[in-house]
């Protein structure tokens, strides 16, 4: 009945908030008598807001908490503690037909193409899986036409609807996964990592196909990745992610252009650049050492163990993620500077 | 379609002493329960003394299937070497008795893979498996060898290696484990190292330390280096030379810095247009059409003419053979001057 609510759709405004979340896992030890020995703090504290049609960018090494993020946002893991407003209502608190609700309008698209399509439904099974939990969405009789519908949109061929997934390469896979992200017309898609385990050739396709029904659908993309030149080439706004907490947020050109955090410029310095005239003119910031267990991070700042700008007020006060002198945009860092050498 | 006999190859003449190492119009093929996959067509390539070959392609290319016939561990069945050289310090190594390949393998070319975690056992101290080769090639005592084994964590900067020598792998992190396998490569003390895909499973903050690790050791101890990979960006910081492949050939052979300026083959230009730049924002990618071919039916002619832009009926009929452009590149592509000189910026 209303299964569109058209009016006061206005791009830009925010759609989704996520404030304070946390998720912290338990480090058990015993057999029969299990005693919490630790935490993992994967998510310590997050906050950020998602706004209409644009895509926010999440960047971050591997353990640093953003596919945690993007599990806690689908509810598929309880949160710590936090919040998290969709369309004003608390998701976190949702129950029974609110919380169904609530779920059609934010959708995943996995990382693994391979694994996150059962190998034994058709894909027309698979792109109209949604349709069983949420009758509503589309009547029975025009499942199938609009399952063909989505296979159209997204540039797979309509007929092949009775295939199965190991009939299709890594590309199309993920093809069919962004349909099925598509089957409950949702307002935000969550994208863990859609790309990485694509060919180069085949991955600008998925990015443009990913970018095109942005335009026609004016969705709102979440879109995690480890590559920062995917994520700049997609994103209008980007969050660095280190140890569980965002330690950088701003526009795509306040990130690439005029990071303050020590971390967001060591991660862009490190990018390897395909241009080999590039090698003599950048400088790339060597970080030292790993990424430290995320079950002791340091005291205050995640970062300080492996940055060169570290004091002691590093160790005792954690930076806040506010905007910095130099320049507007949050970045939690004590010293937080726009790096001057290109 | 791959009859196309045994041409010399014309990219680079070669030296009164040859080349450390040469691969001469190899053949490989998969025999399959559902057909014949031909998965190298011809692949030539050489590398000589102290300089770093990258070799590009993207899954199913062929780039691995080479190195591993280079190294003699393919796996047969299902892998045949079906024609070719590996010509290394000018023995054909494809004709050598087992044991002898034994001797070469790690004591003149070792190799480095993707997943240090599989490649590592879990159930012994990285110091004892970097010391195996010591002890059961070199023969040291056991003393010696873990002496050595030091050196070797200390040559890969591992932090403490005299404390972290009888760790397991599964103590190290990622990085950590990727230079456990890079002092196990260098133990033997090797003239040619193979990477495969070295950095591909790391971060880019660790990437970026591996590459600069194996640039160095390269440098200091005179290797050659054969780097295999499917990123642009990583080959672009320490390659001296690029072999492009596609569908078991090498379609564009060139210096790296001639290649990123003017690619000559047209799946060379479609795959630096495709990749999203950090320092350039773009607008839509341009992507290549298409997927990879099938490798039990590869295309006739070219076998990229159902993906390539350029394409006309020549590239349907003729297998393209390699064009010398200038300065010793060369492209197989029957179009290479016109795709090297259509440059749109």
């Amino acid at each position: 009945m209303t299964a569109t609510t058209e009016p006061a759709k206005v791009r830009g405004e925010t759609i989704l908030a996520v404030d304070q979340l946390v998720k912290h896992f338990p480090i058990s030890q015993g057999v029969l008598f299990k005693k919490t020995i630790g935490q993992v703090k994967a998510v310590d504290g997050v906050s950020f807001e998602l706004r209409r049609g644009e895509t926010l960018g999440v960047v971050g090494e591997s353990g640093c908490g953003k596919s945690t993020l993007a599990r806690l946002l689908m509810r598929l893991e309880t949160p710590t503690s936090g919040r998290v407003t969709l369309e004003g209502r608390d998701l976190l608190r949702a129950t029974g037909a609110d919380l169904r609700r609530l779920r059609r309008n934010m959708q995943m698209v996995m990382q693994d193409p391979y694994t996150s399509l059962n190998p034994r439904m058709t894909v027309g099974d698979i792109i109209g899986e949604p349709f069983e939990i949420h009758p509503e969405a589309a009547p029975k009789r025009s499942r199938r036409q609009r399952v063909q519908e989505l296979l159209d949109v997204v540039g797979l061929n309509p007929e092949h609807v009775n295939r199965y997934p190991h009939q299709f390469s890594g590309g199309q896979r993920q093809r069919i996964g962004i349909a099925r992200a598509l089957a409950l017309r949702p307002e935000i898609i969550v994208c863990d990592e859609p790309v990485s385990a694509l060919d180069v050739s085949i991955q600008a396709q998925v990015i443009n196909l990913l970018r095109e029904l942005q335009d026609e659908l004016g969705l709102s993309y979440i879109f995690i990745a480890h590559d920062l030149s995917v994520v700049r080439h997609i994103s209008d706004r980007v969050a660095v992610m280190y140890l569980g907490r965002i330690v950088e947020i701003g526009t795509e050109e306040q990130i690439y252009q005029r990071a303050t955090h020590p971390y967001t410029q060591a991660l862009l310095s490190a990018v390897p650049v395909p241009d080999p005239e590039a090698r003599d003119r950048r400088t790339i910031i060597r970080l030292t050492g790993d990424v430290p267990s995320p079950a002791e991070p340091p005291s205050g700042c995640h970062f300080r163990t492996r940055c060169w700008k570290a004091e002691e007020v590093c160790a005792t006060q954690d930076p806040q993620a506010v905007p910095r002198a130099a320049d507007p945009h949050p970045s939690a860092c004590h010293f937080a500077e726009v790096r001057t050498e290109a | 379609m791959t009859q196309n006999a045994v041409r010399p190859t014309p990219a680079s003449p070669t030296p009164p002493g040859g080349h450390l190492l040469e691969v001469r119009d190899l053949h490989v093929e998969f025999r399959t329960r559902e057909g014949v996959a031909r998965v190298i067509n011809g692949v030539t390539y050489h590398l000589d003394a102290g300089e770093t070959l990258a070799v590009l392609g993207e899954s199913g290319s062929g780039k691995s299937v080479t190195a591993q016939a280079i190294m003699g561990i393919l796996d047969s069945p299902p892998a045949y070497v079906r024609a070719g050289q590996i010509l290394y310090q000018g023995r054909d190594l494809l004709t050598r008795p087992e044991e002898e390949r034994r001797q070469i393998r790690g004591a003149e070319i070792a190799m480095i893979f993707q997943d240090a975690l599989s490649a590592l056992n879990p159930v012994f101290p990285v110091g004892w498996q970097i010391g195996e080769s010591l002890r059961e090639r070199a023969g040291m005592s056991r003393a010696d060898a873990r002496r050595r084994t030091v050196e070797l964590m200390d040559l890969v900067r591992i932090p403490a290696a005299a404390k972290r020598i009888g760790d397991y792998p599964h103590q190290f992190s990622g990085g950590m484990r990727q230079r456990v396998m890079i002092a196990m490569a260098l133990a033997l003390d090797p003239k040619v190292l193979i990477a495969d895909e070295p950095t591909t499973a790391l971060d880019v903050t660790v990437q970026a330390q591996i590459m600069d690790l194996l640039a160095d050791l390269r440098r200091d101890l005179g290797m050659a280096l054969v780097l295999i990979t499917h990123d642009l960006g990583v080959v672009a910081g320490v390659a001296d030379r690029i072999a492009v492949m596609y569908a078991g050939r090498i379609v564009e052979h060139a210096d790296v810095h001639a290649l990123y300026r003017a690619p000559a083959h047209p799946y060379t230009k479609g795959l630096l247009e495709s990749i999203p730049r950090l320092d350039v924002r773009g607008q839509a990618l341009s992507s290549i059409r298409g997927l990879p071919p099938n490798l039990m039916a590869i295309p006739s002619g070219c076998p990229f003419h159902p993906r390539c832009p350029y394409v006309q009926q020549v590239c349907v009929d003729e297998v393209p053979h390699d064009l010398v452009l200038g300065d010793g590149r060369t492209s197989a592509c029957h179009f290479a001057q016109e795709v090297h000189d259509d440059r749109d910026d």
